[in-house]
């Protein structure tokens, strides 16, 4: 048995209570929803992406577990000052590390979020805000869902 | 119209023997499963009378002339009616067997619901519809143009008849609405609904999902036109659920699906329909689900429906009162006529997180929308975490609940 306390580390706790980057970006470039249809979650993604293809700002809004939200605000720090390309790499290696694949890859901070491997059913949790801005840095116009 | 012997004294020990399932340990805890309205557990005699079948009896029904088929046919009819006393229906004819209670619903809406709707026309639901009761109305008002409508509940999440009552106009062709709510527990006067909606002309179709494994039900005395139960959630097996409709409706509608066992005679181009109940089961039907949901009704019966609704009673009013000695815990659904249901929030704690804590704890309940999004929209949460009670479940067990509540609580704050 897992101990709870690796899913749920202070840190999550601390993202959960005071997410960063909170609310809406006014002047964003780009903008996406996510939702998990099998729980109810929603999230909308705001992004500056300047021209020279890197994003600025983040923010995000919406309603979700602990794990989705400590994971959405993680992001949006990861995020800032990163290309679509460096993104979607830290994206690849996110989700390897959640579904429990084989990844020497250094997640950084996202670190903390990996003890959702061990509940498969949590994943879809943590990786939805990620699936969300994804679609917004590709500027995609259809809701991203988690099915 | 079950006949009541003398009220033997129930005995939950002795009932959760008959469900093995139960004895278990989950991440290390004694397993407390109070996920029962989204499927209960299957007694012994349940798997017993199906694998007896498998064992003895398999053959297709309907079809052979050989001891096998007649044998099978015999336990599936005599399966029937088992379901046509349970349900009070006033013959076998009434008792179509299908696939669960979201067959059941879609095959009235696209049966009955193409052969009476027009444009304009109308058809009544309620906000405290489970989806297999919204989006196939929703299916056939596109197709034919009529319109959808829906009754609100008020804060405690009784419907409000008030309202209901309006709603029903010389448009409305069919109410359609559930006996007893899953998302909430709330357990709707359906005997008073049909009565205003049969004042109003209009058909009456009953979703009795959470209702069967609850209180005794008369289809004769509620008096609708449709009634709609689904086996899983009976402690029988899953693939198997039934519609109950009045003979004369059943008669006039033309069938849902084609092939084997509903026709008379088929040429190539044209074919004349079997007589009820065979007209709506095409296709070789889950035989096996059918004796299952026979024993089912068999073991309900033999405890007593009374005595499962007294026992369930008490633990509802036990986990109600201690729940709200929890100051962060918010009770969605406190209607005055309730079964077994206990749906809630915590502040500060998604339902999804606190599932996985209750979950480290032993404890299995649901967290989500219930399949009830309109109604989660009208109370204004995103889900909730709702505990349901069946005939097996203790005292002890909402006990260890609460507590594990109470340790989810700690952790977030
Ligand atoms: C009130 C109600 N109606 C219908 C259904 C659908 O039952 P099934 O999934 O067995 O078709 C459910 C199951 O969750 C329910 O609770």
């Amino acid at each position: 048995m897992s101990d709870l306390r690796d899913l749920y580390q202070e840190v999550i706790f601390d993202h959960n209570r005071n997410p960063r980057n909170y609310g809406v970006l006014d002047d964003a470039n780009r903008k996406a929803e996510g939702f998990n249809p099998l729980c109810g979650d929603q999230i909308t993604i705001y992004m500056i992406v300047n021209n020279a293809g890197i994003i600025e700002k983040v923010s995000f809004e919406g309603q979700g577990c602990a794990i989705s939200t400590a994971s959405a605000s993680i992001m949006t720090e990861e995020l800032i000052g990163k290309t679509a390309e460096q993104a979607e790499e830290i994206f690849d290696n996110f989700h390897t590390v959640v579904t429990g694949g084989e990844s020497d890859a250094d997640i950084g901070k996202l670190e903390v979020l990996s003890g959702v491997k061990d509940y498969p059913t949590r994943v879809k949790c943590a990786t939805l805000p990620w699936h969300t801005s994804n679609a917004a840095i590709n500027q995609l116009d259809e809701p991203v869902t988690t099915e | 119209m079950q006949t009541i012997s003398a009220p033997a004294a129930f005995d939950v020990a002795a009932v959760r023997k008959d469900f093995p399932v139960l004895d278990q340990e989950v991440n290390g805890k004694p397993l407390v499963y109070l996920d029962n309205a989204a499927s209960s557990q299957k007694p012994l005699q349940v798997q017993q009378a199906m694998n007896d079948y498998y064992r003895h009896d398999h053959a297709n029904v309907h079809r052979g002339v050989h001891s096998l088929s007649q044998r099978a046919t015999d336990a599936f009819e005599n399966a029937r009616t088992k379901v046509k006393d349970f349900l009070g229906a006033a013959s076998e004819k009434e008792i179509i067997f299908v696939r669960s209670a979201t067959e059941g619903l879609n095959l009235i809406a696209s049966s009955y619901g193409r052969m009476v709707l027009r444009e304009g026309d109308e058809v009544l639901i309620t906000v405290l519809e489970h989806h297999s009761n919204i989006v196939p109305w929703q299916l056939i008002c596109e197709q034919t143009g009529a319109k959808l409508k829906s009754v609100d509940v008020n804060e405690a999440g009784e419907l409000d008849i008030q309202q209901y009552q309006a709603l029903l106009t010389n448009r409305t062709k069919i109410a359609a609405f559930n006996h007893v709510s899953n998302a909430l527990g709330t357990i709707n006067p359906v005997k008073q609904m049909v009565k205003l909606a049969h004042q109003a002309g209009v058909t009456t179709v009953v979703d009795g999902s959470q209702a069967a494994p609850h209180l005794a039900i008369d289809v004769q005395d509620i008096g609708c036109d449709f009634y709609v139960i689904t086996g899983h959630k009976m402690f029988g097996p899953t693939g198997i659920g039934v519609v109950y409709g009045k003979q004369a409706l059943l008669e006039a509608m033309p069938p849902y699906q084609g092939g084997g066992e509903m026709i008379k005679q088929v040429s190539l181009e044209k074919s004349t329909y079997a007589e009820l109940p065979a007209k709506f089961e095409a296709g070789t039907p889950d035989i096996a689900g059918s004796i299952g949901l026979g024993a089912a009704i068999d073991y309900m019966n033999e405890i007593g429906i009374e005595n499962i609704a007294a026992h369930e009673h008490a633990l509802l009013e036990y986990a109600t009162a201690k729940a709200g000695e929890i100051e962060e815990l918010r009770i969605i659904g406190t209607a005055k006529d309730k079964a077994a249901v206990l749906s809630f929030v915590i502040e500060g704690i998604h339902p999804h997180d606190l599932g996985t804590i209750l979950d480290h704890e032993g404890v299995a309940v649901r967290t989500g929308h219930h399949c009830a999004q309109p109604l989660m929209q009208r109370f204004k949460v995103p889900a909730t975490a709702r505990a349901s009670f069946a005939m097996y479940n203790t005292f002890d067990e909402i006990d260890v609940l609460i507590s594990a509540i109470k340790k989810a609580i700690k952790m977030f704050n």
